[in-house]
């Protein structure tokens, strides 16, 4: 893996706080990751990370501010998403009624609370493997990741990883260059290192 | 913490340094906590604003969720902090003092890092009500509310997660204060982590069974080595709760 290059990884910056988790965790994998919102970094950046911590509407509008809803469903390298960014991948969301990126189909949704699921989904959840996941390989099927979200997207033809809370949940998608984990990676511990190590490996376009 | 070192005191009095910050976040990430918290403990009474730039330090070895609390009083400062790599803030005296504030940052950031800490204690007359600048055993002082209408409230104004500390119980190690955290528990639709009087791990086992509650919060049994974070969470696995291998 050659990742020296100063644009080797973009993190899209979506104006929020909480990269510096995100940055450090892919520190210990020694890569340096660059926070941008330039549209040309990161069409030429050899991966792509799109966090997202916040509201779904506010990272709409700051991606259409930087014309980046156009730019990032256009990229052809290997992309993540994490948790608020998996989301933005979808179709939209129930959150203010957000149209988002249209690059996989399925809707975002709020999850209800009831007597035995507090809302947000908080805390450490199994999620259980589709086999052949690239995002997921050599990590044990059930292992368990860090979730803090309040929706959700519905298992799709694109889930590779499923987790349960009430309802049943995409915790990890995958479709071409295009892959997300609903779970922070940056804080799950050594299995989450080892979904950012994949990421990292994944072939570029 | 307090002026950059870990220490703990007896129901919130008489503190003792307990160790470096960085080598007891490093023991407790190898030890299997599921997630850390920071209490400032000398931030809020003082009136002055902190360096928190250890925040930054305690990030770059973490790779479990870590929550900061004391003395944040705006969206600026919430903001240092979640710059700085904490996954969480938690405010508990200035948002007594201003209520909006619990509001500002979930607007801000999403309920998902805003934690509410609320210091309750049973009163004589068996009332639970909250207690404010608890930091310092001379700055404290009743808030004039009921916790039960405090936990009802910091949910409407957008808190995503309770801490209760139960004060009668802190750092005594007798056990949570089941009772306290089941009425809070009635009323809360948010994550409620117990906090307060964790002696042995049938503490544990007992408040995640009869208080309902999403997460126990411990100091001083875990400081002291009295507990082992592998063995506990054993016990409460063949206890059947479900807790992180």
């Amino acid at each position: 893996m050659n990742a020296t290059a100063s644009n080797a990884l973009a993190i899209v910056d979506g104006g929020g706080a909480n990269i510096a988790s995100l940055k450090f965790a892919l520190a210990r994998l020694g890569v340096a990751g660059e926070l941008t919102t330039d549209a040309g970094r990161i069409r030429d950046a050899a991966r792509v990370i799109l966090p997202g911590v916040g509201a779904a509407r506010d990272a709409m509008t700051r991606l259409r501010e930087s014309a980046l809803d156009q730019v990032i469903p256009a990229l052809t390298q290997p992309v993540l998403g994490i948790c608020l960014g998996l989301q933005l991948l979808f179709d939209g969301s129930e959150e203010a009624d957000t149209d988002c990126l249209g690059i996989l189909p399925g809707t975002a949704r709020l999850f209800e609370a009831d007597a035995d699921h507090t809302v947000p989904h908080m805390g450490w959840n199994r999620v259980w493997q589709t086999p052949g996941s690239g995002l997921l390989a050599g990590i044990p099927d059930g292992a368990q990741f860090y979730f803090v979200h309040s929706y959700a997207v519905p298992v799709t033809d694109f889930t590779t990883g499923r987790c349960e809370y009430g309802r049943e949940f995409s915790a990890v998608v995958e479709r071409g260059n295009f892959v997300a984990t609903q779970f922070h990676p940056e804080r799950s511990g050594r299995h989450g290192a080892r979904v950012l190590a994949n990421f990292l490996e994944l072939s570029p376009a | 913490m307090r002026d950059g070192q870990v220490v703990k005191g007896v129901q919130f009095r008489d503190h003792v340094v307990m160790g470096d910050i960085m080598a007891l976040a490093a023991r407790y990430r190898e030890e299997g906590a599921d997630e850390l918290v920071f209490y400032d403990i000398t931030a809020s009474p003082d009136g002055r604003r902190v360096d928190r730039s250890w925040v930054n330090r305690v990030a770059e070895v973490l790779d479990i969720p870590f929550c900061v609390a004391g003395g944040i009083r705006s969206v600026a400062e919430a903001e240092e902090v979640l710059n700085y790599g904490a996954d969480k803030i938690s405010v508990n005296s200035p948002a007594l003092a201003r209520p909006e504030l619990i509001g500002e940052l979930a607007t801000r950031f999403g309920s998902q890092c805003v934690v509410v800490g609320i210091d309750s204690r049973e009163e004589a007359n068996g009332e639970y009500r909250v207690y404010q600048y608890t930091g310092d055993p001379d700055k404290t002082r009743h808030s004039g509310r009921l916790t039960v209408d405090w936990v009802s409230e910091v949910q409407e104004r957008g808190a995503g997660e309770i801490v209760l500390n139960c004060m009668n119980q802190d750092g005594v190690r007798k056990g949570y204060d089941i009772p306290q955290l089941q009425r809070v528990r009635a009323g809360c639709s948010v994550p409620l982590i117990a906090s307060g009087g964790a002696g042995a791990m049938e503490h544990f086992a007992d408040v995640f069974h009869e208080a309902r509650v999403d997460g126990a919060l411990a100091a001083s049994v875990f400081h002291t080595a009295a507990i082992n974070i592998q063995d506990l969470k054993q016990y409460l696995r063949a206890r059947q709760v479900e807790i992180r291998e």
